[in-house]
């Protein structure tokens, strides 16, 4: 079963530097162990919502915005598509992400016909 | 249909409907068709048996019944061919009783416990789920249980079996590292079905009062399919000790009555030795637990012939063991009480002062409610009233504010 994680944090909430030193490394091993697992199938990193741009249509006009479309403290920072056994599965991968032990992961399983 | 065919189908349908629908779950997977399946069954048994008898092990009669019907409709709907291939290579001919070993119909049940109490789904939608497919209760029932609509418990119940299904929550006991996590998140489900029941007033719909006989039910299962889990057994013998003086809670104008003013020869005598036997048990296992020790409490209580008879500092004890598994200012406040009691109300107040000033209950009325009594005790009889004012202030409910506007008399009236 494939799962979308929706990386989220608070871009207005600095790291302390030690934390901010470690992410790197941190995100890196948890990349690392789930490519070895055959878990991660894509992912990345997302520039902040300050460089995002909205897009919609409306009676045929291209309707373009700049920021993202819903104003919510938690923004997504990244994503990863990821491929498991089971909810039990995806919840472990995500709760070792080290994003989650400060802002949220959404995990969101795709829609399958 | 005679009156005993009649009863011994509503007793199969309460011993057995839980472990039919799981049994079919297990098999194909569909939620929706395991419930139809096992209703089939049950509308089976209803025509049947008067005429044949009721068969020596109605759940092997009811899942082999279920199951056949549940074979014909995935046949019916052939489109389906990979789901009808899984369906037939698991439907293995012949009764699944018939060595008498039923652990793989047991273990389905298990694991639908698990399933419905997973934490990936609302709070609310593990108790519907739960009372739905292993209780068997119908939606309406749930709906009238919780006081909301039946079209709301419906559409609640539909999107939490999609989500198990979509999300793909798994349908299994969970592995050894989640256990014990996911074994409290069940029993918290059980204990708050029971307190639904257990809260309800006396003129509440029966529905609702049977959360109680509901709760105790499934506990029961539990402790027979996990029989090493002494907090199992801990949370089913507390359910009993509640269960036995819950009639006595409330007095004929729905007010609630002290322990210590109610007639304890109107208590369950059965139920509270069945509840001494289950928590004997429990604690034989040696590993204590926090609805272990909540039993212990409520067994001091229920043991105590007369309210004078309470062993309060075996329950000041209890209570500290409680405060060590559960840290928590109302566990501490409870245990000033007991602290109280057994050893008189200045201990107790110091403990209150202490609790108060933590400023951890604040805005929770029991605290200067507990205050005041013990001021009153102590004969410091102004600032008792002052703290039963102060309790009134923040009581929530109007029988609670009946019982403090009487004890607020108290400590005013004229000696």
């Amino acid at each position: 079963m494939k799962y979308m994680m929706l990386v989220c944090a608070d871009e207005s909430v600095e790291l302390s530097p030690e934390d901010s030193a470690q992410m790197g490394p941190l995100t890196g091993a948890w990349v690392e162990e789930m490519d070895r697992r055959g878990i991660r199938l894509d992912g990345n990193e997302l520039r902040p919502v300050s460089d995002a741009t909205t897009v919609a249509v409306r009676d045929g006009e291209v309707l373009i915005a700049d920021g993202p479309f819903a104003e919510t403290k938690e923004q997504i920072a990244g994503y990863d598509i990821i491929d498991c056994a089971d909810l039990d599965e995806a919840i472990e991968v995500a709760a070792k992400h080290p994003v989650a032990r400060f802002g949220k992961i959404e995990v969101r399983p795709f829609w399958v016909e | 249909m005679s009156p005993d065919v009649g009863e011994a189908v509503a007793e199969a349908f309460r011993q057995e409907w839980g472990r039919v629908v799981a049994a079919l779950i297990g098999m194909t997977g569909d939620w929706d068709l395991a419930e139809e399946c096992a209703q089939d069954a049950f509308a089976q048994a209803m025509k049947t048996w008067p005429r044949d008898g009721v068969p020596r092990r109605p759940g092997a009669w009811l899942t082999t019944v279920a199951r056949n019907r549940a074979l014909d409709r995935l046949r019916r709907g052939a489109t389906e061919t990979a789901r009808l291939r899984e369906a037939a290579t698991l439907s293995v001919p012949g009764d699944p009783y018939a060595d008498g070993d039923d652990s793989g119909i047991t273990d389905d049940r298990l694991r639908l416990i698990f399933t419905c109490c997973h934490p990936a789904l609302s709070l609310e939608a593990r108790v519907a789920l739960t009372l739905r497919t292993l209780a068997g209760l119908t939606t309406a029932e749930i709906a009238r249980a919780f006081m909301v609509g039946e079209e709301t418990m419906a559409k609640r119940l539909v999107r939490a079996k999609h989500k198990i299904r979509d999300a793909k929550i798994p349908y299994r006991v969970p592995p050894a590292h989640l256990l014990p996590d996911r074994t409290a998140g069940v029993l918290g489900v059980l204990y708050l079905l029971f307190n639904e029941g257990y809260s309800a007033s006396a003129g509440a719909d029966l529905v609702r009062q049977g959360l109680c006989a509901e709760a105790i039910r499934l506990a029961r299962a539990l402790s027979q399919l996990m029989p090493d889990e002494p907090e199992v057994l801990g949370l089913l013998a507390l359910m009993f000790f509640h269960d036995a003086r819950r009639a006595m809670r409330v007095d004929g104008a729905g007010d609630l009555v002290r322990l210590e003013d109610q007639d304890r020869s109107r208590w369950d005598r059965a139920e509270i030795e069945e509840g001494t036997r289950v928590l004997d048990a429990a604690l034989r296992r040696g590993r204590p637990g926090a609805y272990q020790v909540q039993a212990a409490i409520a067994a001091c209580h229920a043991t105590a012939a007369e309210a004078a008879d309470t062993d309060w500092a075996e329950i000041a004890a209890l209570y500290g063991e409680l405060a060590r598994l559960v840290p928590s200012p109302v566990v501490q406040l409870n245990r000033a009480v007991a602290v109280a009691m057994a050893d008189g109300p200045a201990a107790g107040l110091a403990l209150v002062s202490e609790l108060g000033e933590s400023g951890a209950l604040s805005g929770y009325h029991l605290l200067p409610a507990t205050r005041a009594d013990l001021l009153l005790r102590l004969g410091r009889r102004a600032e008792a009233a002052a703290s039963f004012a102060e309790a009134l202030e923040l009581a929530a409910t109007d029988a609670e504010r009946r019982f403090l506007t009487r004890r607020l008399a108290e400590a005013t009236a004229p000696k």
